[in-house]
């Protein structure tokens, strides 16, 4: 990692020497607001794994649960599931 | 050996790149620029030089191709002017930031409106903070050998920046001049091979040019910044190689008859050696004048201007610029120059003029009311408040 380096000791032009590092890079810690899920009213049709344009919602034993790695809080599950069972919760500061 | 030959200077340019053997040539055509790269096009078309030559649709892509082609490994070669490096601008930012060491000439030639093919210095002003290593050449010969240098500069394992080479448009351009003109033989081993650290490789990949974010920006500026002022040890160790070995020497900044001038004109390109007939004139008629020409730009020869303008027989310094800073100081080499010397308590004084605007010829006379205008200073006491725009009709 690079953050809290001096300027002596960063790579060459910021170069990342290792590939393949972008998994490293959670792109959902900028949130304000996650999706929660009641699976009681849940069908399990799939519209909030099919509208998320992060894939942020992942098939876990034949449901749909949300990633929170990666899910940036634009609440389009929330706005799309046809059963309303998506409520936006305030992230808070860890 | 060296041949001496009448050649066109803009071929004797092409002929540098070829001679440091160019991977990638990736030009536009601009007047005045137009005939490096025709000429380079015709040496790789008649299977004189190994080369690439992309033909793109725009300046801002032939920087672009070059970049990629100096970070995939390529020694990479490109040619402007004006208009055509204004429009290079974002990429030429980036060149130097990736330190990707791109060797450029750049034909000086006026930025429009009004619409100017001839000579003046906007166009390297205007990039005078994008990070290059910025030289002056004053005749056909030295932007030969600055052009050949370059690319060992530009390529050290220490430095890996882009260098301009700056030359008049037409004014050297477009005149036949004798020049040196090396064989192969000759100058064989004076540029090693080229080899970037962090080249990109499809067996060994790595992220080229990445965001940086507010915690590391300012760190990756500053490493840039010191690796541009630490290249003058290896400008001068390259420049010292060539005098050593082909006898011409180049200096950051070069003198005519300054030991012991009074008045100095501080130039930079093709009018440094009309300042020069100048001064071998007027040294007739009783007149101590000089000149110092500033060739290296960027990085900035702090100490050497110093060294030879404060604590000696110069009591003032003209400073001849060839763009205008709108609005600002006028005089940009001008401000520079002052600048520099600001804390110097030997200083001289330092006074602008601006002249050879947009291709307007800079006549004897026109050199003898620069010198005059620094007797006026010495006169007077004062340092003129405003640059004087020399040959203006008012």
């Amino acid at each position: 990692m690079i953050e809290g380096l001096s300027w002596r000791q960063i790579p060459l032009a910021l170069v990342i020497e290792d590939a393949g590092n972008s998994v490293l890079y959670k792109t959902g810690d900028w949130k304000t607001h996650y999706p929660v899920v009641d699976y009681e009213l849940c069908i399990n049709c799939g519209v909030c794994w099919s509208f998320c344009p992060e894939c942020a919602f992942e098939e876990v034993d034949g449901r749909f649960v949300v990633n929170r790695d990666y899910c940036k809080g634009c609440g389009i599950c929330a706005q799309e599931c046809p059963k309303n069972c998506i409520t936006m919760v305030e992230e808070e500061a860890e | 050996m060296a041949k001496r030959v009448g050649i066109e200077v803009a071929l004797a340019i092409a002929e540098a790149a070829a001679l440091a053997e160019v991977d990638v040539v990736s030009a536009y055509p601009i007047t005045p620029q137009t005939h490096i790269v025709e000429h380079l096009a015709e040496l790789v078309a008649d299977g004189e030089l190994n080369a690439e030559f992309i033909t793109v649709e725009s300046e801002h892509t032939a920087m672009s191709a070059a970049l990629g082609a100096s970070l995939a490994g390529a020694r990479a070669f490109t040619s402007t002017s004006s208009q055509g490096l204004a429009l290079m601008n974002e990429i030429v930012y980036i060149t130097s930031s990736m330190r990707a060491p791109v060797v450029m000439a750049l034909a000086n030639r006026a930025l429009s409106a009004p619409i100017s093919i001839w000579n003046d210095h906007s166009d390297v002003m205007n990039e005078r903070d994008t990070g290059w290593i910025s030289i002056f050449a004053n005749n056909g010969q030295e932007a030969y050998d600055l052009t050949f240098m370059a690319f060992k500069i530009a390529e050290h394992p220490e430095v890996l920046l882009p260098v301009m080479i700056n030359f008049d448009g037409f004014i050297l351009t477009h005149v036949i001049e004798p020049i040196h003109m090396f064989d192969k033989e000759e100058v064989e081993g004076f540029i090693p091979p080229y080899n970037h650290p962090h080249k990109l490789d499809v067996d060994n990949p790595k992220t080229l040019g990445p965001v940086g974010l507010p915690d590391i920006y300012t760190e990756v500026k500053k490493q840039q910044e010191v690796a541009i002022r630490n290249s003058r040890k290896y400008i001068d160790q390259v420049w010292d190689e060539f005098a050593d070995r082909f006898g011409r020497r180049y200096r950051a900044v070069e003198t005519y008859y300054a030991d012991d001038a009074e008045v100095v004109l501080i130039t930079q390109g093709s009018v440094t050696e009309a300042a020069e007939v100048v001064v071998d004139e007027m040294r007739k008629r009783g007149k101590k004048w000089g000149v110092v020409s500033l060739r290296l730009w960027r990085p900035f020869p702090f100490e050497d201007l110093k060294k030879v303008l404060c604590g000696g027989s110069i009591k003032c310094a003209v400073v001849l610029d060839r763009a205008i800073s709108f609005g600002g100081p006028l005089g940009i080499v001008m401000s520079e120059v002052r600048s520099a010397l600001y804390s110097d308590p030997g200083r001289p004084a330092v006074v602008g003029v601006t002249a050879g605007l947009g291709g307007r010829d800079i006549k004897f006379e026109d050199y003898v009311k620069m010198y005059e205008i620094g007797e006026e200073c010495l006169r007077t006491g004062k340092e003129p408040e405003e640059v004087v725009i020399v040959g203006l009709r008012e």
